[in-house]
């Protein structure tokens, strides 16, 4: 297929070698900022921020909560979205970016059920419940492993690859599921705090929104590093043939002896 | 902490540990890879070096 309607900066930045360079020289930056504006929105949240009026100090688990589940949606979306170009115009950059997102995913899924879970245990005196907010969030989860699973199942990594793209683009219907979940039903978890539509309906002060927002951010601006990275590896094992990776590796080229004279 | 420290940090340690384990991981995925194909590429060097015509009688 022809992707010539591309801009000509898509197309470099599209092939390995190019694309590892560029991640490279960026990932430094992004991880520099992310954990700057982490230490100023934690110390907003742990130092500045006073105590909530009816949780008292339990509540300061939102700065990590919180901003961990917006994170395992935005890190699914994006995984869905290249899972999407890797299976229409089996780009192999977006093969290697949709299975590279999933690991980090997980991650911060699994950082939203513990803090949630640490979080439920003195405010509804229960670890756990099976209610629709935690339930959805727990099959993001496993949504989140069975798109490594099967990713890994595969010989052919490209193969799995776009299999595994399959199941992230049929999981997207968690995430509405999941969002909506306190306003479909009655649920032990709290509704909306902050609502990005409708400011006026969010039920937080300024002083404990501005580090959860500072919070938001390091959080995205770490995912991206952390995929830079993750795709640079990737790029790296599924290109083990090149001469590109030879060289970066082995500091010299293959052997031609190999081949008839 | 007003009496709820101990569910406040461990939250705060998962959030460090995971994330840790996170960025770490790939480094060590990567590390293997380079000392792999290193080793491979240095048997395929010396191979060719010994026995110039070995791979292309196989």
């Amino acid at each position: 297929m022809s992707r010539s309607y591309l801009p000509h900066w898509m197309h470099w930045l599209g092939s390995p070698p190019n694309f590892y360079r560029f991640a490279g020289a960026l990932r430094p930056w992004l991880m520099t900022v992310a954990l700057v504006s982490a230490a100023v929105g934690l110390y907003g949240g742990l130092v500045l921020a006073p105590p909530d009026y009816q949780q008292g100090d339990a509540y300061r688990i939102i700065f990590i909560h919180v901003p961990s589940a917006w994170m395992s949606l935005f890190i699914y979306a994006t995984m869905a979205v290249a899972g999407l170009v890797a299976l229409v115009w089996r780009v192999k950059l977006a093969e290697v970016i949709a299975m590279e997102c999933a690991p980090t995913g997980a991650a911060f899924t699994l950082i939203t059920l513990l803090t949630g879970s640490l979080w439920g245990k003195p405010m509804w005196g229960t670890w756990w419940t099976w209610d629709a907010r935690l339930t959805s969030e727990l099959v993001l989860f496993f949504l989140y492993l069975g798109v490594i699973g099967l990713y890994n199942a595969f010989e052919d990594r490209r193969r799995g690859a776009r299999a595994a793209s399959l199941l992230a683009l049929v999981g997207i219907v968690n995430l509405p599921i999941i969002h909506y979940s306190v306003q479909w039903w009655n649920t032990l978890h709290q509704g909306t705090t902050v609502d990005f539509l409708d400011p006026a309906r969010s039920s937080i002060a300024p002083a404990m929104l501005w580090p959860l927002l500072v919070m938001a951010l390091a959080t995205h601006l770490y995912f991206f590093a952390s995929l830079l990275g993750r795709t640079r590896t990737g790029l790296l094992s599924l290109e083990s043939g090149k001469q590109w990776v030879r060289v970066l590796v082995d500091g010299q080229p293959a052997p031609t002896t190999g081949a008839p004279t | 902490m007003g009496g709820y420290a101990i569910y406040v940090w461990p939250a705060y340690a998962v959030f460090l540990i995971v994330l840790a384990w996170d960025w770490v991981a790939p480094a060590l995925r990567r590390r293997r890879f380079a000392r792999e194909l290193r080793g491979k590429l240095a048997r395929e060097r010396t191979r060719a070096t010994r026995a110039p015509r070995a791979e292309a009688s196989t």
